[in-house]
């Protein structure tokens, strides 16, 4: 119980520390002072009538907000005497398979620099600048030659290194024992059977009734749709982001998504965000890095080419470069098994006053990271807020999803679920694909790498990612993308090679997802878990 | 809290197995540390830190000093404490730990020698111990550092003896001084943690490549 106690004291101190720098502090305070003015306000009980006041105004949510934010980004504090990087991966051959991994990238990219004799970075001359300036919103008619450049990495080759991964005090014996796994991850993780499962997404149950199903429950669409979206307008009025999170787990209605979601990601529209934002467009004018081209070429070969995002093409370059120069993503690398790569300003090599991160905000896109953008676009219309909603999905969820960690919603613990999930429950189907040579989890990697970007149909896609917001969890895609395999069980029992198993399952847009065609079952015979999007 | 570290002399861990540790086709799954304190008169323990590496579960046995008569007595003063859940995972193998004189059976006081009992029923791991081993006791109070524990975590039991009536209610006074602690923690911490944002230094971004270390 001591132990608890000052758990909480230290928690309470981080809050208070991290929320001391920011805006809402700064806000507060003025209105704290402008509060004095009141007749209500009186100097006997001066303590209590700010806090009253801050509660009529409005403040106080605010500041439950913030501190609500905090508490689902922020990992608990670890025991004192645990090392900073302890906190980044507590598994020590994780930490290590993590670095050689960013090792290997930072070679691609240096034999990248050196085969076409580019830098890393540059400042632009003024003629360039200017130039960028004026195609700042049709960046996308720009056809740069970009046929040398490849992408660093790509979803496959990160499946190479997973599959690799071995806990070296881990038994693992020549033969198949008890102990193998027969799926492609070899780490001895904790991942939820279906019981925690069914426990963590309770509301996700056919009892409950769900946005975008009409036969879950006996309660009429209509009647619940409804109902649904006057509980989801109070929510708003409200502006209450632990309430937004529990209401959006059972869907958002459309109208209400792009307002809910800012609300849970705890992001306002400030002049100040504004000119944050524009800082950092006038950094991407300034400056320009090979990282852009890698940009470049990602929007091109993924998003340009997908029939719902393709119009998008230039809110995804504003938003990537902006990002690449964040130097404020940088603070989550705190609780991201990754770390920043490093480099010195030329011919300052090796002093330390001149090492910075490269890029700024220390993350190099891989083949298809410019999907995790492209969805948000459905929902916001103005960068500035684009930009902040992208940059807090970012740090909150999608860097697990390429980071070698332990972490419950990092890719391995995914991979991981999805096998023993299919293994547990469809096992002659997942010894049959196995036996063909196309283990699933080759597959289903690049489904859950993108978070079903680019895979399923935009409005099932932002169904499923009301789910990650609701649960504050990635896990809910390894479990759709089990379920993917569970419906069309029928099918890949009869192909005999992967590409046929590749092909059974190519086209996921026309997943029925909609009113009607019932959901996707999990399990079905029994029905122990049915995701119903 | 004031703690400071107590000199210990940690002996080799000690496998307790079936046959012939060398030939023997089956790995221990109980080890035995002993910690002696060679340099330092009895002691009160406060708290026991660690740092896990496989070990399921853990029992720790003490031996007291009690009376120069008698003969110093081993007591059991931690049963099977679980560090990993579920012993076939990952979960908690590789974690800090510290364990409390308060968590413990009993008193810890006269502390001449520990016997760590580690244990880990599953086979699946190759090896398991304890590393990074710390023993503390109370150190000095100073006053002006911090202020004793049973201030701000009134023990329930330890609450309502008669000497202390007539003054305040120690729960009272220890929300109150958690708010004080909570208040210097913030001027501490008043260097704000926003950054300025700039990623260049004095205007210069150039780089050819990046560095390897």
């Amino acid at each position: 119980m001591l132990q608890e106690e000052s758990d909480l004291s230290l928690i309470i101190a981080q809050i208070v520390q991290k929320l001391k720098g920011s805006n809402l502090y700064a806000q507060l305070e003025r209105q704290a002072w402008a509060s004095l003015q009141r007749p209500e306000i009186k100097l006997e009980s001066l303590k209590e009538d700010i806090k009253e006041f801050f509660k009529i105004s409005g403040w106080e949510k605010k500041l439950q907000n913030a501190v609500y934010s905090e508490l689902s980004v922020f990992p608990l504090p670890s025991h004192p005497a645990a090392p900073p990087e302890h906190l980044k991966e507590p598994l020590v051959y994780m930490r290590k398979a993590q670095g050689s991994w960013e090792k290997r990238i930072l070679k691609s990219l240096n034999s990248m620099c050196t085969e076409l004799s580019i830098p890393l970075a540059r400042k632009r001359p003024v003629g360039e600048q200017k130039e960028l300036l004026n195609k700042w919103n049709e960046m996308g008619t720009d056809e740069p030659d970009l046929s040398l450049f490849r992408p660093v990495y790509a979803p496959k080759d990160f499946l190479e290194v997973l599959i690799n991964l071995r806990n070296p005090n881990y038994e693992s014996g020549d033969s198949l024992s008890f102990r193998t796994h027969l799926g492609l991850i070899q780490v001895p993780l904790k991942v939820k059977d279906i019981p925690e499962l069914k426990e963590f997404f309770v509301e996700l149950g056919l009892t409950t009734g769900q946005l975008g199903i009409d036969d879950s429950t006996q309660v009429p669409p209509e009647l619940f749709e409804n109902e649904h979206v006057r509980i989801g307008q109070k929510v708003l009025t409200q502006q209450d982001s632990a309430a937004a999170q529990q209401y959006i787990r059972q869907g958002s209605p459309t109208a209400l998504r792009a307002e809910l979601w800012a609300l849970i990601l705890n992001i306002s529209s400030h002049p100040e965000d504004i000119l944050y934002y524009e800082q950092l467009k006038t950094n991407v004018i300034q400056h320009d890095l090979l990282v852009d081209s890698l940009i470049y070429k990602d929007v091109k070969l993924t998003a340009s080419n997908d029939d719902y995002y393709f119009v998008f093409e230039d809110y995804l370059y504003q938003v990537l470069l902006c990002f690449s120069r964040d130097t404020s993503v940088l603070s989550h690398f705190a609780y991201n098994s990754a770390s920043p790569p490093k480099s010195y300003i030329r011919g300052k090599l090796g002093l330390e006053e001149y090492a910075v991160f490269y890029p700024p905000n220390g993350v190099i896109p891989f083949h298809g990271f410019s999907m995790y953008v492209a969805p948000l676009c459905f929902l916001y219309h103005e960068p500035s807020k684009l930009y902040q909603i992208f940059r807090e999905m970012y740090v909150r969820f999608f860097f697990r999803l390429h980071s070698i960690s332990s972490h419950p919603s990092g890719i391995v613990s995914l991979c991981l679920l999805f096998e023993t999930l299919l293994q547990t429950y469809l096992p002659q189907l997942f010894y049959h694909l196995r036996e063909i040579g196309a283990q699933p989890l080759r597959i289903s990697f690049k489904w859950m790498v993108r978070a079903f970007s680019g895979y399923l149909a935009t409005d099932q896609l932002l169904l499923l990612w009301d789910r990650i917001l609701g649960y504050n969890s990635l896990e809910i895609l390894a479990v759709l993308a089990a379920a993917v395999f569970a419906f069309r069980a029928v099918n890949l029992m009869e192909v005999t090679s992967l590409a046929a198993a590749e092909a059974v399952l190519a086209d996921l847009s026309t997943l029925k997802v909609s009113p009607g065609e019932g959901q996707i079952q999990l399990f079905a015979p029994d029905s122990v878990l049915v995701i119903t999007f | 809290m004031s703690r400071v570290s107590v000199p210990c002399h940690v002996k080799g861990t000690v496998a307790l197995q079936v046959g012939d540790v060398r030939t023997s086709q089956g790995r221990p799954g109980v080890l035995v540390i002993d910690v002696t304190f060679p340099s330092v008169a009895p002691f009160e323990l406060q708290e026991i830190m660690f740092k896990n590496y496989y070990t399921a579960f853990l029992t720790i046995r003490v031996r007291q000093h009690t009376s120069t008569h008698t003969p110093a007595k081993w007591v059991t003063c931690l049963r099977d404490y679980c560090l990993m859940p579920d012993p076939h995972s990952e979960e908690g193998a590789q974690e800090y730990v510290s364990l409390f004189k308060h968590q413990m059976l009993c008193d810890m006081a006269q502390v001449l020698e520990l016997r760590l009992i580690l244990r880990q029923p599953s086979p699946l791991w190759l090896s398991f111990t304890v590393e990074e081993l710390q023993i503390f006791q109370q150190g000095p109070k100073s006053p002006s550092m911090t202020f004793p524990k049973w201030l701000s975590h009134p023990v329930p039991c330890e609450q309502p003896t008669p000497l202390l009536e007539g003054l305040p209610d120690p729960s009272r006074v220890s929300s109150e001084v958690q708010q004080m602690w909570a208040l210097t923690e913030m001027i501490r911490a008043s260097h704000t943690s926003t950054r300025i944002g700039r990623f260049d230094v004095d205007g210069c971004y150039d780089l050819n490549l990046l560095s390897y270390t």
